[in-house]
This record gives C-alpha cells, structure tokens and sequence, in this order.
C-alpha cells in the first residue's frame, strides 16, 4: 500500500519535464534513460559517450543531494526475491532495445512530440505492465 | 559547458524522478494495480511532466540548433513494427514484475539497497544480448 502523493507526484513531474526540455534545448536529445545507458554502454565517438555520463552522473547526484537537505532516504520498497529481480532485468534490457525506448523517452519525450511510435509503445508497455501486475498480484498471488 | 549543462539536465530530471515516486517500485507497481491497492500518483507525475515537455519542445524545436551542438538529434522514424511492439511489450512485463524502469533504477542505485544492483546486471545483460541478436540470425544465415 502507498499513499496518494498529488503534491510531489506534481513538483515531480514537473521537474521531470523541465529536464528533459533542458536536455533538448542544451544538447538537442531525447531525454530516453534506456537510450543513454545503451549509449554509455557502446558510443559512437568519445563526445558522445561523457555528454551522456554527465547526465546519469547528474542523476544520481539527484537523490544524494535530497538525502543531503532534507536527511532522509527517499520511500523505497522493492521485491527481494533474486531471481525475480534478475528476470525482470533481463525482460526489461531486451524490450527496451527492441522497443528503442521506456517508460521515459516513449512515454513522456516521445508523447510529448506525438511521435506515433511511442503512442504505440506506450499503450503496449503500460497494458503487458497491468496485465503482469494483475496476474501476479490477484492469481499467482491471491 | 556542454557537460556541465549535461550534468544540470540530469540532476533537474534525477530530482524529478525522485520526489515523484517513479524511483520507488512499491508506487510504481501501485500505480499499475487498478483491481488492488491503486494509487493514481504516477497519472499526474505524467500529466505535469508531459505538458512541460510538450510546451518546451515546441518553444525549443523552434530554434535553428541547441545551445551546445549543431543539430537536434530527433527520430524521425513512423515504422509501426513487429520490433517495437514486441520489444515494449516484453518490457511492459518486466517493469511489472519488478516496477524499475531505466529511469527509475539510476536514482534508486543511491538508496542503500543492494536490489537496484542485481536489476541493472540483469538489465545490461538483456541489453547486451538483444544488441547481439540480430548478428546471431545473420550469421546463421550465412553459408558455411
């Protein structure tokens, strides 16, 4: 059980946007998490691999600094079972290459542009996502 | 410059991310539960961050260029396909087993936890593998 958060879930989004708007106006790309991670992974050129570096770098100072001010870690509650996390993983590594994006360049950059390709992939994920949920939740777990 | 307006980017989205929930898998896979314990949190964190960015994209595709490269780097591509339907179904499932997208799982690799570890060795694994498969079917079809 979480709590219905409006206000940070706002200030959240907001910020959010407000990011991948600035990584578009300073460097002219898609704010794709999968994309930047694969990219770091194989780069095409020296340039192109530390833009992305200084970003994730960015990121996860994000939560550091939070936890800095306001001194408490961010509510965080994850499955501990391995091999579902593992398998999770691996599901999302390959659907995330094939599909060229996530929950970040498909469903927010990508719907924000009305980009066709990331209306389809981000009504697929968010439905094979519910399905998993319910599935697992209300008849393997019931 | 240009890294540095990287790091800034990272950090406003990072922080984003955080205080909205997206980086905790408990809300995410609530959010995803609507016969359970729903918790609607994530529909506005899209609502707000999908209007920003769709106003600022409008503002800055406008210009000629970005401020630290020579062209924007936008997919141009319509191709409605086998591949990325397939490929964002798989990591629908994956993302509802676990409720870590890519974006989610960076800030969280800070909380202490040692799960966001194992998901992001799994997940560069997957990475690597489906990066390799088409090379695979290729060389099959190779004569000897």
């Amino acid at each position: 059980m979480t709590e219905f958060t409006p206000f940070p879930a706002l200030v959240g989004g907001t910020l959010i946007g407000i990011g991948a708007v600035m990584t578009m106006l300073f460097l002219g790309r898609i704010a794709g998490l999968s994309g930047m991670i694969s990219g770091v992974l194989s780069p095409t050129s020296a340039e192109d691999w530390t833009w992305r570096v200084a970003f994730l770098v960015g990121m996860i100072a994000a939560p550091i600094l939070i936890i800095a001010v306001t001194g408490t870690t961010p509510d965080f509650a994850i499955a501990q079972d391995t091999r579902l996390l593992a398998l999770g993983g691996v599901l999302v590594g390959i659907g995330v290459t094939f599909g060229s994006g996530c929950a970040s360049g498909h469903g927010i950059c990508g719907l924000a542009r009305l980009s066709p390709r990331s209306l389809v992939a981000t009504a697929v994920f968010m439905t094979t996502a519910i399905i998993t949920v319910f599935v697992s939740r209300h008849i393997i777990g019931a | 410059m240009r890294h540095l307006a990287a790091l800034a980017a990272g950090l406003v989205f990072g922080l984003g991310i955080t205080i909205s929930g997206m980086a905790n898998p408990a809300k995410v896979l609530n959010f995803f539960d609507f016969f359970g314990t729903w918790d609607p949190s994530l529909a506005l964190v899209m609502a707000a961050a999908l209007v920003v960015t769709a106003i600022g994209y409008r503002l800055v595709l406008a210009r000629r260029a970005p401020l630290f490269d020579v062209k924007f780097y936008v997919p141009t591509s319509t191709l409605l396909d086998r591949r990325l339907i397939g490929g964002a179904a798989i990591y629908g499932i994956g993302w509802g087993l676990v409720g870590l997208c890519p974006g989610g799982l960076v800030p969280a690799l800070t909380f202490g936890a040692s799960e966001p570890f194992v998901f992001l060795a799994a997940m560069l694994f997957g990475m690597t593998v489906a990066r390799m498969a088409p090379s695979m079917i290729m060389t099959r079809v190779k004569p000897a």
